[in-house]
């Protein structure tokens, strides 16, 4: 009964912490390049504004598009909740296979995608044919990174994968080091941050995911930013749970619960404020560097396999 | 101070080349004269400048009476065009056209610059420009009626436009592809962000422009027919509004073709001031610009510093000159307000500051490989391309075009200071943003001189209008490049036609060549680099 609470809690929590943690991202860039920032709540303002704007739909917009925004927010919460942030044992934790959770992100892609041609403007087609173009090349290497330490635990399930991490010694293996980096890789690049994508560029031209939500507004708009925020937290506990996860609450008591949000919200903190960091000390690639950059990620995790074969398995 | 002769260098290679001149006497300055040549002879004259290799600054066109009011049966209507070179300096042709059927042959065989000018030239007076491959609508767009004109003394400013209907099927002819690897994009005119409208077709292939066309004419506002029936200090005004970010340019341009007509000299006092003010204009725009080519490639820290920057200049301008942008500084005759010591040396303190922070910001700027990664490179317009094109300002000395009438013209102040030119040559966004950097640094210890060595005196002359019919010219060079002010008196001490080309309308087709074969996501980044005026071409 109560892990069940907790899995609703978890769920919920990432949900509402997503805006936020937008916000403390922007917020820590702002004040590294000298700024005030607009503050943490203010994605939580521009999501409660766009709730309450009227939606311009465009004369030849289909089905598709008016669906969009709903397919493409419910596959992202279905995914995040699926993510372990408090404690691995959860009524969905079966289900938490990371070639699931990748497939439902593929999916709020696909539809993404749709979305951005079905108006039929330049700019929604530019942005979804390259959104596809990257996402061909991120969906594997960020297989392929995840595979690393699958090939530890025997598994592609999330709660096993972490199980087998907080079981086995800390020490350092280079194939996680390799798989870590790889990841990180891939997680600025499927989250569209700078030096892949630029979020608060008005440039059309340069756009990849924002060029497909164009045409967006009022509620759609809403939750599709909304989905891409609680993607960049999927992504951080991703990381969090497979590289880092001590402190996840093994069993569903009060305190344990806390320690774990503790741990949880610091480990956040830190990545984001590298996040910033990098994001303030970059510029953005060249749209035409950006396959090497995920062929980078991709031999990275290919690597980190190797390595684990040649190294780590005892035979 | 001497009074220059009249340059007779041109004057004298046309009449070897057999084509007769005739010098006007009703136009100033004697050392940027101006020739009447036969009609005959246009393109041939046209062909003789470019063997000797100087540059198009200008073609335009106005009503030939002198005195405005005549017969209106028999007004005619004379074409002009103005050519520059580094050693000679400027001289203007002109000829008279037919009353009854008014053509000029298209100089855009010798000179490509000229093709959008002389579209120009047939929407405003409608004339018939002949030979020319381009013949499309520039600035009149197709909701005005075929027949009206509106730089015609007979054109009725309450025209009604064409209704709705009428416009269908009559899209503009953009160059286009068949192939079905081509993809078109349209961009624009409403863009995102607070820059002008205007319209870029792309033609791209996969993600690589094949080809990209400007579109432009959407913010045009008639100054040159509103300027018209002003007088020279009423006109100012507007002259400084032609395009906002460059107003010291436009205003000085303008003051300075006025003053020339009338024969003014103005006090040493006045054109430091004026030197001070340009310059300062210079500093503020290609910071701002800098950050802005940065903020394009994601790179924020840039932009934030670069803004902080350009609003500390914009703060002190509020406060020493009464305006942010230095709108209404320069006066016909003079300057709007003289400096005091303190204020002199509040701005020599503020440049200094700027200067070397400046300075910081571009070691930073040069250290960090990921926006080297994007500027080196991109947007590339050759040595051969910017000579042909006469590309004009930072944007030419990037691509190894180094006109700068602060050293050609040597108008007062320049004429007493070093002006150091930054010789690019690689013409890419790199390059333009090193040209930009080093006429930061070169402008800096040109406001600190001024400031030192500011003459004691008057800052104004009193005007005194010339005499209907004459006409006068000035090339001031602006942070963008040469502006080419023309101005002609009517009756009553009144404009009768302003004409006045903003460097844009010759850098808006660099910016074509720039961007072939560059990915399309770095186009905003290349467009940045040159940053024309749409207003300014769009007049």
């Amino acid at each position: 009964m109560s892990s069940i609470f907790f899995q609703f809690l978890q769920a919920l929590l990432m949900l509402l912490l997503a805006p936020l943690a937008a916000g403390f991202i922007s917020t820590v860039k702002a004040r590294l390049q000298n700024r005030h920032g607009a503050g943490v709540l203010q994605p939580w303002r521009d999501i409660r504004k766009l709730f309450s704007k009227e939606v311009v739909l465009a004369d030849h917009a289909s089905w598709i598009f008016r669906f969009a925004p709903y397919v493409v927010f419910t596959a992202t919460v279905i995914a995040a909740s699926v993510v372990p942030a408090l404690l691995p044992d959860t009524p969905l934790s079966l289900t938490a296979d990371v070639i699931a959770l990748v497939a439902l992100l593929a999916l709020a892609r696909f539809f993404l995608s749709l979305a951005g041609m079905d108006i039929g403007t330049a700019f929604g087609g530019m942005g979804a044919s390259r959104e596809m173009t990257f996402s061909a090349l991120a969906e594997p290497a960020m297989l392929m990174s995840v595979f690393v330490l699958s090939l530890g635990a025997h598994s592609t399930n999330l709660t096993t994968m972490i199980h087998h991490v907080l079981s086995t010694p800390l020490l350092i293996q280079p194939s996680i080091a390799f798989a870590l980096v790889a990841m990180l890789m891939i997680a600025v690049a499927e989250t569209g941050r700078i030096p892949v994508d630029n979020p608060t560029t008005h440039l059309e031209l340069t756009m990849i995911h924002e060029a497909m939500l164009l045409e967006y507004s009022g509620r759609h708009l809403a939750l599709m930013e909304w989905a891409s925020m609680v993607k960049i937290l999927l992504f951080a506990t991703l990381i969090i749970d497979l590289f880092v996860p001590w402190g996840l609450s093994l069993d569903a008591n009060a305190a344990g619960i806390c320690l774990a949000l503790t741990l949880w919200l610091l480990k956040l903190s830190i990545l984001f404020v590298v996040l910033a960091v990098l994001e303030t000390g970059l510029a953005k690639l060249r749209l035409f560097e950006v396959p090497q950059y995920l062929g980078t990620a991709f031999v990275l995790s290919f690597l980190g396999l190797m390595i684990h074969y040649m190294l780590e398995v005892q035979l | 101070m001497t009074r220059p002769s009249r340059n007779t260098w041109f004057g004298e290679r046309l009449s070897d080349q057999g084509i007769y001149v005739q010098y006007l006497d009703d136009h100033h300055p004697v050392h940027m004269p101006c020739l009447e040549i036969r009609r005959l002879d246009w393109a041939h004259a046209a062909k003789e400048a470019k063997r000797l290799e100087m540059r198009l600054v200008a073609v335009w066109a106005a009503d030939a009476n002198k005195r405005a009011g005549k017969d209106a049966s028999e007004r005619r209507l004379c074409t002009y065009m103005a050519f520059a070179h580094p050693e000679h300096r400027h001289v203007l042709l002109r000829t008279e056209l037919s009353a009854a059927k008014p053509e000029i042959p298209s100089l855009s065989g010798h000179y490509i610059a000229a093709c959008r000018m002389e579209r120009s030239m047939q929407d405003m007076f409608g004339l018939n420009v002949s030979n020319a491959f381009d013949n499309r609508l520039w600035i009149k767009h197709e909701h005005w009626p075929e027949d009206s004109h509106a730089l015609l003394r007979a054109f009725d400013a309450h025209t009604p436009l064409r209704p709705e209907p009428e416009r269908i099927g009559m899209d503009y002819d953009y160059v286009s592809c068949d192939s079905e690897c081509v993809y078109e994009i349209p961009v624009g005119p409403v863009h995102a962000g607070i820059i002008e409208s205007g319209h870029f077709r792309f033609l791209a292939v996969g993600e690589k422009i094949l080809n990209m066309e400007e579109r432009l004419g959407y913010v045009h506002k008639g100054i040159e027919r509103s300027m018209q029936g002003r007088t020279a200090q009423d006109g100012i005004a507007l002259a400084g509004r032609v395009s906002g970010d460059s107003t010291v340019g436009h205003a000085w341009a303008f003051a300075q073709a006025c003053e020339y007509a009338a024969n003014l000299d103005i006090p040493p006092r006045a054109s430091y001031l004026r030197g001070v003010l340009c310059e300062r204009e210079r500093i503020a725009n290609h910071i701002g610009d800098i950050g802005a080519v940065c903020n394009d490639a994601a790179f924020a820290f840039m932009h934030g510093q670069c803004l902080r920057l350009r609003e500390e200049m914009a703060r002190l301008h509020q406060e020493i000159f009464g305006h942010r942008l230095l709108m209404d500084a320069v006066t016909i005759g003079g300057v709007a307000s003289d400096l005091s010591g303190d204020m002199c040396q509040k701005l020599i303190r503020q440049t200094l500051d700027i200067a070397a922070e400046v300075e910081h910001l571009r070691a930073i700027y040069a250290d960090a490989p990921s926006i080297q990664q994007r500027v080196i490179g991109a947007g590339i317009v050759s040595v051969v391309d910017a000579k042909d094109l006469g590309l004009l300002g930072f944007v030419g000395r990037a691509s190894g075009h180094y006109s700068d009438e602060r050293i050609e013209e040597a108008y007062p102040p320049y004429d007493d200071l070093i002006i150091p030119v930054p010789e690019g040559k690689l013409g890419g966004v790199s390059t333009r943003v090193w040209v930009r950097f080093e006429e930061i640094a070169n402008a800096s210890r040109m406001v600190i001189q001024l400031l030192e060595t500011l003459p004691e005196g008057e800052i104004n002359t009193v005007w005194q209008a010339p005499e209907a019919g004459v006409s006068g010219f000035a090339a001031i060079e602006s942070w963008r490049g040469e502006i080419a002010a023309w101005v002609r008196f009517g009756m009553d001490a009144r404009i009768d036609r302003y004409f006045v080309r903003d460097p844009s309308v010759i850098n808006w087709l660099g910016l074509e060549l720039a961007v072939r074969t560059v990915p399309v996501p770095d186009f905003p980044l290349v467009n940045k680099s040159f940053n024309c005026s749409y207003s300014g071409n769009d007049l």
